[in-house]
């Protein structure tokens, strides 16, 4: 038996943001997508946007520097970093669906080999769930990736073939960085680019709930 | 000479019928003119249909609306947030009908009415439970879902400083829906933080123009931000 060590949220968010390229626009999902925001490398300029109205979201403010008039779409205070704007909510989706977004990481309950994605409700009778922006986001920005850990805490995977909760949208998601691995979803499935030390490739396939295919280079 | 500044609350919200369709602006509590939607428990106005991003949170504002029985449905995007009690209440309890919105959507269904455009097609929601009872139609090999406007009786904004003929500007991410509600409603009614005199607001940074607002109401000092 091997040893690995499944990456933390906090680590899992870093992993993410090294892979986001200078100049990009990035819309970043509730729960670890947002701790991505703090993980950004320092040397390039990746512009956050909110669905609430900003692009050129800056770091969270110290206590002393709040302005309660300035949040993001997590309802969390932030600062503005120069060359910042503001605007109402319909240009700021006009943004999301008008394909202006180039990069959106979400969140998800359940992600398919054929890169369906499950985020907003936890069951088909759940009445009253919480869409907010994602349906928007999942088909508005050039790419999704998803970033979530591997299984849930009782084991059953999250990479599914089939999505068995209600989809936010059909066929979106591009890339899904977990715990234990980074997965690009292509037009045969699930194909593994990188998985963390110590773990095989036949243990994380035990782990998912679809075929995982060796990325060919 | 036009003048749409209103001496306090209970003028600003006169008329109001029961059943009025209203907005509420707003998102988190940025930009949520909170007075306005308590003053309407006074006004008296009953059987609400109320269009907002979220139902709500604590025992104040919209949440105390509700609370006090006037809300018959909410329009809303993000309905279960961090303190959405009266909402999961009632809601549980039958007391309230709840239409789910994409938050894009709802936007745009919001933005379409104010330009009097009376549907339009989009694809978010396409191939989800959003899509059931929907119109489809494909352009250039997509398929998109159709959606229709969104128009109000009154919308119920707030805004940083405005002037006599109802030109206003918005704080930090305060213009939020704010903005696209002040021309959805045949009634705008706006809290304003600050009155200003005509000219203040430079013409080149008015966002929305006087002429989208009904009536401006000045902002109660006793009310937390």
């Amino acid at each position: 038996m091997s040893e690995f060590t499944p990456l933390s949220r906090r680590a899992m968010a870093a992993r993410v943001a090294h892979d986001i390229p200078e100049g990009w626009v990035c819309n970043l999902g509730i729960g670890i997508p947002t701790l991505v925001a703090d993980c950004l490398p320092k040397d390039r300029e990746i512009i956050l946007h909110s669905e609430n109205g900003i692009l050129g979201m800056g770091p969270s403010p110290a206590p002393e520097d709040v302005d309660p008039w300035m949040i993001n779409a997590g309802k969390q205070n932030v600062t503005l970093l120069d060359g910042a704007s503001l605007f109402h909510h319909a240009d700021s989706f006009a943004m999301i669906r008008g394909g202006h977004i180039d990069l959106c990481i979400l969140g998800a309950f359940e992600v398919a080999e054929n890169g369906d994605i499950a985020n907003w409700a936890t069951s088909a009778e759940d009445a009253a769930p919480a869409v907010g922006g994602a349906m928007d986001l999942a088909v508005g920005a050039k790419r999704i990736w998803v970033v979530t850990e591997h299984t849930t805490k009782d084991g059953v995977p999250k990479l599914v073939s089939h999505c068995s909760y209600p989809l936010t949208a059909p066929g979106v998601v591009d890339r899904i960085y977990t715990n234990l691995a980074v997965i690009d979803v292509t037009s045969r499935g699930f194909e593994v680019v990188e998985i963390i030390p110590g773990l095989s490739f036949e243990a994380l396939q035990v782990q998912t709930g679809a075929v995982l295919y060796r990325k060919e280079n | 000479m036009i003048d749409k500044r209103v001496r306090d609350v209970a003028e600003g919200l006169e008329g109001i019928q029961d059943g009025s369709t209203v907005m509420v602006g707003g998102f988190g509590s940025v930009g949520q003119p909170d007075s306005l939607i308590e003053g309407l428990i006074e006004q008296g106005a009953r059987e609400l249909v109320i269009v907002a991003n979220n139902a709500g949170s604590g025992h104040v504002g919209l949440a105390k609306l509700m609370e006090a029985g006037r809300v018959r449905k909410i329009i809303c995007s993000f309905p279960r947030s961090a303190g959405s009690v009266v909402f999961e209440d009632l809601f549980k309890a039958g007391k309230l009908e709840l239409e789910i919105v994409p938050q894009g959507t709802l936007a745009e269904r919001i933005r379409a009415a104010g330009a009097g455009v009376p549907a339009f097609y989009t694809a978010t929601g396409v191939g989800t439970k959003i899509a059931e009872g929907k119109e489809t139609r494909e352009f250039d090999g997509k398929t998109y879902l159709m959606e229709r406007w969104l128009p109000a009786d009154v919308a119920l904004v707030e805004a940083w400083r405005v002037d006599r003929w109802g030109n206003c500007d918005y704080r930090g991410s305060g213009r939020n829906f704010n903005a696209i509600m002040a021309t959805a409603a045949k009634t705008t009614i706006v809290l304003a933080r600050k009155i200003v005199e005509l000219g203040e607001i430079r013409p080149e940074n008015v966002v929305t123009p006087g002429l989208f607002v009904s009536r401006v109401v000045p902002f109660q000092s006793n009310v937390s931000v």
